[in-house]
């Protein structure tokens, strides 16, 4: 029992970071309708600009996102101008295809810079903790979720407090109504990539504290996270932080108290449960665009 | 997972820079080609370079005395991204398309089980350094050649032998075991389970996860609440960190550790870990830098002078692709021919000496009478053999220090 409580407790810490990823993926799939498989190699393109900052300047990890996170937001919204912008037709199908050429061109990238080595982000709080009834909760866990509080909170204020929040939720329900009312769609849309992929680089963080990385390892974290947002719902920032929690809550228990072979299968018999019932997902809005 | 475009793009770019730069002596007959499908990208990206690196010192030095039976020698890497399907697809093109003379073996068994179905129907010789599981051999494939001291599945064997011969009052009592549903890693764990239990060691925990898994912390839970006085664990390298990390995470201390991977990847598992966090841990290796076999201190030397770094940051996988070069260069001698079938004859009998020792093959490509498999230990931030005593350069440390 003890051990059942100590791996849903770490599903819950590791499902923040997972929820951090993923809320980028989810926001530019509301704003957009655009699907950005290369989501995954913008978090590790994250990780490793931390890693370039702590190995140069041994900066301590999270810090280095005061500087990787404006420089993520910067190279997102050249990306949507350069990259999402000029696709006016057939959007869906054609981002997936520009977003995985970008995602290879990343990871080639990478590879020359820093070489196809693993390597990993080092910092006291990697290996410290602090005991709970026993059971020892490492410190990067702890931050990582408050670190997930903080910039999805962040979000949420953006989102439901702010005049640009209005628009951006505008543009989510209805593209062409928020342009008829005067919403510059372009602009909204750009920012909206651009912070994206700034919680990308948050969540590479705290992903290469964790996990040693190299530049191929975004083929297994999209797919994670694409199965998050699908549980979620697409679109839907509340659905993805309850589906990051579901996912790895069910895959750490699982682990533990039947197997590891059998943690993704138990979620993905969930996840077929859940769009049975709802196929929009958890939180998902089924959406009538053409009448 | 596909082979990113860009990724091949930069491999070939760098081997035409790498061909532009050479300077070597050609030998007298017509220069050939060697294929290898090598992983430098996807999960295998690290072992891959450290393959291509030993391929190319191989084939630089092999250059300078003259060629491989006068042969010059070009070598032509092909990324598999690491998949099971990609190195199929290059090991056709290696041998159809760019008619490539001899086929040199790609990273970890996983790739070279299909891999050398296809080599094996083409006729060709497959040495191959990083393929030793069960499965490679039990194919009745007779053009296959495993080039390290032993099979896979022996590389537990001297840890085992040597935990069983602790005295009475130190010999543990119960081991936890977890390992990758891999084809070179659980094959070992598996035997090594057998052999304590055998032993009389009972086991707390045995798990198996799939090679996919990329959240390794409740697996360490489950060992740690197991609390067994030995960790068996059959890793690659990035589990092989993340244990050791949830492991003084949990405060859990075993009295011994051992992982079949990563641990013997030098400076950069210690970098990773932490050098101080290193100590006691331990790996089977097949080969160090300080070992006094054929040829090696002249690879130790001229690896540094070519890539930089100190001995111990070498890779034992670039050490095991420099073997392969040099056992097809003696069996090209003993046949006096680079023809394959030659080859595959000539491999079948005799001994050959490399950078890992003398070793020999039986009819199925296994290695036979060779030294055996080490045991090394991280002692004072640096990898030691500590057993067979024969060889050992330390004592074993025993239990193994805790965490700092």
């Amino acid at each position: 029992m003890t051990l059942v409580l100590e791996a849903a407790a770490l599903g819950i810490l590791t499902g923040g970071v997972y929820a951090l990823m993923a809320s980028g993926l989810t926001l530019i799939f509301g704003v957009m309708r655009i699907i950005n498989v290369g989501q995954g190699a913008l978090v590790i393109l994250g990780a490793y600009l931390s890693f370039a900052f702590f190995r140069s300047w041994h900066l301590d990890p999270l810090l280095t996102l005061v500087i990787t996170m404006p420089l993520m937001f910067g190279l997102g919204v050249i990306l949507q101008i350069v990259f999402i912008r000029p696709l006016k037709t057939d959007r869906e199908a054609l981002s997936v295809l520009v977003t995985y050429a970008l995602a290879l061109g990343i990871e080639g990238a990478l590879g020359y810079v820093f070489t196809t080595n693993y390597v990993q982000l080092r910092a006291w709080y990697e290996t410290a903790s602090f005991a709970v009834f026993g059971f020892h909760i490492t410190y990067v866990y702890v931050f990582g979720f408050l670190l997930c509080i903080a910039i999805l909170g962040a979000l949420f204020l953006v989102l439901y407090r702010t005049s640009f929040g209005g628009a951006l939720r505008a543009t989510m329900l209805n593209r062409t109504a928020a342009q008829l009312i005067g919403v510059d769609v372009d602009r909204v849309s750009a920012i909206a990539f651009g912070i994206g992929v700034a919680t990308a680089a948050a969540g590479g963080v705290v992903f290469g504290i964790t996990n040693a990385f190299n530049p191929g390892s975004h083929y297994d974290l999209i797919s994670r996270l694409l199965t998050i947002i699908v549980l979620g719902g697409l679109g839907s920032l509340r659905g993805a932080i309850i589906a990051a929690l579901i996912m790895l809550v069910t895959e750490d228990i699982t682990a533990v108290v039947i197997s590891p072979v059998w943690a993704t299968f138990v979620f993905f018999v969930i996840l077929v449960v859940v769009l049975i019932f709802r196929p929009q997902g958890l939180f998902g809005v089924r959406v009538r665009d053409r009448i | 997972m596909r082979q990113p475009l860009s990724v091949t793009c930069l491999g070939l770019g760098l081997l035409l820079a790498a061909c532009g730069g050479s300077s070597t002596t050609p030998g007298s007959a017509a220069p050939i080609t060697i294929g290898v499908s090598v992983s430098l990208s996807g999960d295998f990206s690290g072992d891959g370079k450290a393959l291509e690196q030993g391929y190319d010192l191989w084939a630089q030095d092999i250059n300078k005395n003259g060629g491989l039976l006068g042969h010059k020698v070009t070598m032509k890497y092909v990324d598999d991204a690491s998949s099971t399907q990609q190195v199929v697809t290059n090991y056709q093109t290696l041998i159809t398309q760019d008619k490539v003379a001899l086929v040199f073996g790609p990273f970890s068994s996983l790739l070279t089980i299909p891999a050398s179905t296809v080599t094996d129907r083409y006729g060709y010789a497959f040495p191959e350094p990083a393929g030793g599981g069960p499965k490679v051999f039990t194919r009745g494939l007779h053009s296959i050649f495993f080039v390290q001291p032993a099979a896979v599945e022996d590389n537990l064997v001297s840890y085992t032998k040597w935990l069983l011969s602790l005295p009475s009052g130190q010999k543990p009592k119960s081991a936890a075991y977890a390992t990758q549903d891999d084809p070179f890693t659980q094959p070992q764990v598996d035997k090594a389970k057998a052999l304590l239990e055998a032993g009389g060691v009972t086991t707390a925990s045995y798990k198996v996860y799939p090679a996919e898994t990329t959240d390794f912390t409740p697996l360490a839970l489950q060992v740690v609440h197991a609390n067994a006085d030995v960790v068996v664990l059959g890793t690659q390298e990035p589990d092989a960190v993340a244990f050791v990390k949830a492991f003084q995470q949990q405060h859990y201390n075993p009295k011994s550790l051992i992982e079949t991977t990563g641990p013997d990847q030098g400076k950069d598992f210690a970098d990773k870990v932490g050098a101080g966090n290193t100590e006691g841990i331990m790996v089977p290796a097949g080969w160090t830098p300080d070992a006094k076999a054929y040829g090696n201190d002249k690879f130790v030397s001229e690896f540094v002078a070519k890539y930089g770094g100190a001995p111990g940051d070498i890779s034992a996988d670039a050490a095991e692709a420099y073997s392969v070069g040099q056992v097809v260069d003696q069996a090209s001698k003993k046949a006096n021919s680079i023809e394959n079938k030659a080859l595959i004859t000539a491999l079948h009998s005799g001994t050959y000496n490399t950078v890992q020792g003398p070793m020999s093959f039986d009819s199925s490509g296994k290695p036979q009478g060779g030294v055996g498999v080490y045991i090394e230990q991280w002692q004072g931030g640096a990898a030691k053999f500590v057993y067979p005593t024969s060889v050992a350069a330390a004592k074993p440390e025993y239990p193994k220090p805790n965490w700092p």
